[in-house]
């Protein structure tokens, strides 16, 4: 399927994958406003109390935003021949995006040892909740990039992904942060 | 063929079946009248849909079928018939629709002087609260509910000494409309009297509204109508609607809050 | 990656068991979800012999009763429709009818069937733990779903069920990404968007609301498995259980309403659509006439699918929401009645001034007709606000959503079983059989669903164990309520004819020729049948027509397959065929 002809016989930039990525990246569009809903209303509730926010996610959220700026930078080399620059960036990416995820436990171990487990309070519930969801969504795209990039349209495809990640633990983080 | 028998068959059932008046709305014995209107609207227009158009289906069936030598007509569209049919269709719809949102609008505007009564629905029974001669109802709180406060009631507030409960039965005066207060305290309930045209869900932990004015003398049942467990179906109360005098009486054998309740 | 230039499969595991072709995946997924339909076919004729019979055996009783009505709704309309229609029809059609040699994702779809099988496993575990299965309705409302001892199975029964879910959710995922971009981007030469059939369209926008829909689900989901496994209190107030206070606040019962109806609306029309699209090319191809207005069954196709997005708390009128809301969804819900209507005066129409064969498919065809006109038209007084105050959750309701889905859309799926049968299998269905079949399912569902609309009307509430309570019901009810049972367990026993009619058939039956039906539609065009691995051979394909030149003035036969090339020379005063 890599060469597909649209019906007028020409090839296209637009392939199954890039398709396929961008529904994708619908469905998890849809997960997140479902969740980021919830948390909206169940903070009209009158046991809604603030969680203290370790400083570490700020850091972490640096971290993602390094990371995601790794990976621009592995498809910019990519698109200009530059391979090894690419796979400098694109480990470089990757590498960043793990130490997210382990800052990220690490948040939780802050504020476990805090008092605040996932039963706590409403916020300590969706805390815990967002923040995994976003991991294992990232999670699972580290893993199945290990598997599958091979290609330079494969890692502009996981590139896509990797932004829309960050955009989304920016919009979580600004709404952990503020409420 | 005998499928256009069949289908007509059906229709006539179904024409039978509820002319027959057997399963039919229970007599209304409340003000609600315009919600059995756009009921029944919409039933008069849906029914002659159903009438309607399997007959047509039927008699394209029969007259169409293949015989020897037929050949269809090759007719891919037609714009205009569209036009028409989309016309008639969203004018069947605002004529079902444009009564049941006036209906609706006074629906859910109780009159300043409804009888507020509280109900409280738990896994299985309903309960009643009335505000006693203070005219208002004292605050509750789930979290007070205990086996000596069933209602949960707030015994700091001076306005909840004079409620009367009841653990079993609901009065109403007739002629008064009457707006519930209804709760839950531990599952979604929904209070049900099919003859008052009542119908709203208890949740726990808000409370929810329904007013109507009860219009006839008698006795009806109050049942639940959201699946709560298994005693769902056994989920009912008597509800009793009497002359002023009449329930004024009950509600003076009542045990009120003040005497029955302690903290 | 590209599945065309992989290798035949060698061995018996790639070819019948781990195999990436469409065909195969899609008769994996048929058979599971008719299997797993048929134990929630045996569910429902328990509930009915207690409504029928109340008290008669000792092994129903309100909490095992409770059990099989959440299980058979749960089973019917997710492991059974939903699977058959986007994972049997979808995966076994799309291809086929649009030239290509398989979906874009081949690996991801074999993946996507047994991730769907292990959904199912886990549902039926639930059946095998202590406590059984979750017995708090397919709706699995909170509190009830969550607390324990509120319903029967609060402990394993509802976290498999939720887990369950999960794991269907991940392979609907998969299964829809691959059948929206293979439509997209697999079309063979000359098949533009407008030449598709409209059982492709069906499944095709089915997919997409499916994965903008379940999303909600899984959410609402995992959030209400916290509930019950960890103690959060997303979804569960302060409450008191038989007297216990539980340590819990604060949360909304209301917002998983929400969650889940904003997935549940759209779920009906991920269900309906395949049916209505395979309706379309059953009735056209049957009555030797293209169908009425395709362009506008696109359209109405897609209407549905936008505004079925913002009707879901038609659902909650009665939930205590704000009461404001029950303008707006009252307003969006009686707009969408409007497509829908459309296209049943588009299926008459195509019926009007044709050449109907009265064989089976077709049958089945007029089936969906008549039963999706009226499970249609109860869903209005539903959708009229006020209207819906005496009728929610009673037996109007079960009337209006078994005909529209339960009866509906199976006429769709029986129809399109036999029609597709000798393509899938190069043999034909028993044609006496299937004639008693379709007799038995379409008088007897309007035997067992139309008194319900009556009994609504009345007040009886639905999901009850027993009418006993009730001092409203007249006395001639429970003979009502047995001859209901009676036409069930008939229905039933059709069904179980069905299912043998298959079996013996598919190993048995008479041969047939490669396009029985005279079908215009690509599938009926491969080169062998079965179709082979790889659908076309050396070659794909081109397309030169839409999908619908049944009966076409001047033509030899009275079908031109989408792959004829059109006349050079217009024909003086004829209509043109090509679109």
């Amino acid at each position: 399927m890599t060469v597909h002809h649209s019906p007028n016989g020409h090839r296209d930039s637009v392939t199954p994958a890039r398709v396929g990525v961008w529904l994708f990246l619908g469905v998890a569009t849809m997960i997140f406003a479902a969740l980021v809903s919830a948390y909206i209303v169940r903070m009209g509730s009158s046991d809604w109390h603030s969680l203290p926010k370790p400083g570490l996610l700020w850091v972490n959220t640096a971290i993602l935003l390094l990371s995601s700026a790794a990976l621009q930078w592995a498809t910019i080399a990519e698109r200009q021949g530059a391979h090894r620059s690419a796979r400098l960036g694109f480990v470089a990416g990757a590498v960043l995006s793990a130490l997210f995820l382990l800052g990220q436990l690490w948040a939780w171990a802050v504020l476990h040892k805090l008092g605040y487990f996932l039963n706590t309070n409403p916020s300590s519930s969706f805390f815990y909740l967002l923040t995994a969801v976003h991991g294992l969504h990232l999670l699972g795209g580290l893993i199945v990039a290990a598997w599958t990039v091979r290609s330079s349209e494969r890692l502009q495809l996981f590139v896509t992904y990797w932004h829309f990640l960050t955009a989304v633990w920016v919009v979580l983080f600004g709404l952990i942060v503020l409420t | 063929m005998a499928i256009s028998f069949i289908l007509v068959l059906i229709v006539l059932g179904a024409i039978v079946l509820t002319a027959s008046g057997i399963w039919w709305f229970t007599p209304l014995a409340s003000n609600w009248n315009e919600i059995d209107g756009a009921l029944l609207i919409t039933l008069a227009v849906i029914g002659s849909a159903f009438v309607v158009l399997n007959i047509v289906l039927a008699y394209f069936v029969l007259r169409y079928r293949h015989r020897e030598q037929s050949r269809a007509q090759f007719l891919p569209d037609n714009p205009k018939l569209e036009k028409i049919l989309i016309g008639i269709t969203a004018l069947g719809i605002v004529i079902l629709l444009a009564p049941g949102l006036f209906a609706y609008s006074r629906f859910i505007s109780p009159p300043r002087d409804a009888l507020t009564i509280e109900v409280v629905g738990e896994q299985w029974r309903w309960s009643y609260r009335y505000p006693g001669p203070d005219g208002k109802l004292g605050r509750a709180n789930p979290k007070l509910i205990s086996p000596k406060n069933l209602f949960g009631i707030d015994l700091t507030d001076p306005a909840a000494q004079d409620d009367i409960l009841s653990y079993s039965e609901l009065h109403l005066p007739v002629g008064r409309p009457v707006l519930l207060h209804i709760r839950s305290k531990d599952v979604i309930h929904s209070f049900f009297i099919p003859s008052f045209r009542v119908k709203m869900d208890a949740v726990p932990g808000m409370v929810t509204h329904y007013w109507f004015t009860p219009t006839v003398i008698g006795r009806f049942q109050a049942v639940c109508a959201e699946l709560c467990g298994i005693g769902h179906h056994r989920m009912q109360s008597p509800v009793i609607v009497e002359r002023l005098e009449d329930f004024q009486q009950w509600l003076a054998k009542q045990p009120t809050v003040a005497t029955t309740v302690k903290p | 990656m590209t599945h065309h230039t992989h290798h035949e499969p060698q061995s018996f595991w790639t070819k019948y068991i781990f195999s990436q072709d469409h065909k195969v995946i899609a008769i994996q997924y048929t058979i599971t979800a008719l299997l797993v339909g048929l134990f929630g076919l045996v569910l429902s004729w328990l509930m009915r012999l207690q409504l029928g019979f109340p008290g008669s055996f000792q092994f129903l009783n309100p909490g095992s009763y409770y059990q099989m009505l959440t299980q058979h709704g749960m089973i019917m309309i997710v492991y059974l429709l939903t699977a058959i229609l986007l994972g049997g029809f979808g995966n076994y059609l799309i291809p086929l009818m649009i030239g290509a040699r398989d979906m874009a994702f081949p690996f991801l779809n074999m993946l996507s069937y047994w991730v769907y099988l292990v959904s199912v496993i886990v549902l039926m575990a639930a059946f095998f733990v202590p406590g059984g299965p979750t017995g708090a309705g397919w709706t699995l409302y909170p509190p009830l779903s969550a607390l324990p001892n509120a319903a029967p199975g609060s402990g394993w029964g509802i976290k498999l069920m939720l887990v369950s879910l999960v794991i269907f959710i991940a392979a609907a995922t998969m299964g829809g990404l691959n059948y929206v971009t293979t439509v997209l981007q697999c079309r063979t030469k000359g098949m533009t968007l407008m030449r598709m059939p409209l059982s492709v369209w069906g499944i095709f926008i089915a997919s997409v609301m499916a994965l903008f829909a379940f999303p909600a689900l899984f959410v609402g989901g995992v959030m209400l498995l916290f509930d019950n496994l960890l103690g959060t209190s997303f979804f569960i107030p302060a409450v008191t259980l038989f007297g216990q206070q539980l340590p819990r606040e604060g949360g909304n019962p209301l917002l998983f309403q929400h969650l889940f109806w904003y997935f549940g609306h759209p779920e009906v029309y991920v269900v309906i659509l395949p049916a209505m699209g395979i309706a379309s090319d059953l009735i056209s191809t049957h009555a030797r006439k293209p169908i009425f207005g395709y362009k506008a069954m696109v359209l109405a196709m897609a209407a549905i699918a936008f505004i079925g997005f913002i009707v879901w708390a038609h659902h909650m009128f009665v939930s205590g929401m704000n009461p404001y809301f029950g303008f707006f969804f009252a307003v969006s819900t009686l707009i969408i009645a409007i497509p829908s209507a459309v296209k049943v005066y588009n299926w008459l129409l195509t019926l009007w001034r044709g050449n109907i064969r009265l064989n089976v498919p077709m049958l089945f065809g007029i089936g969906w007709i008549s039963t999706f006109i009226i499970g249609g038209l109860t869903g209005l007084p539903l959708g009229n606000v006020v209207a819906d105050v005496p009728l929610h959750d009673t037996y109007f309701v079960v009337g209006h959503f078994h005909l529209v889905m339960g009866v509906a859309a199976l006429m769709a799926i029986f129809g399109g079983i036999y029609h597709w049968f000798p393509k899938v299998t190069g043999r034909m269905l028993n044609e006496t059989l299937g004639k008693l079949h379709f007799w038995v399912t379409f008088v007897g569902a309007y035997a067992i669903f139309f008194p319900m609309f009556l009994m609504g009307i009345l007040g009886v509430p639905r999901r009850y164990f027993d009418f006993n309570a009730l001092q409203y019901l007249p006395p001639q009810t429970s003979a009502l309520n047995i001859a209901i049972t009676v036409a069930a367990l008939t229905v039933g026993a059709a069904q179980l004819i069905f299912l043998g009619n298959l079996i013996w058939s598919a190993l048995w039956g008479k041969r047939a020729e490669a396009n029985p039906w005279g079908a215009t539609t690509l599938e009926w065009q491969t080169p062998t049948t079965p179709p082979p691995h790889g659908n076309w051979g050396a070659q794909t394909p081109t397309v030169y027509r839409w999908a619908y030149d049944y009966s076409v003035p001047g033509a030899e036969r009275d079908f031109i397959p989408q792959n004829v090339p059109t006349e050079p020379q217009v024909l003086v005063g004829a209509q043109s065929t090509v679109r």
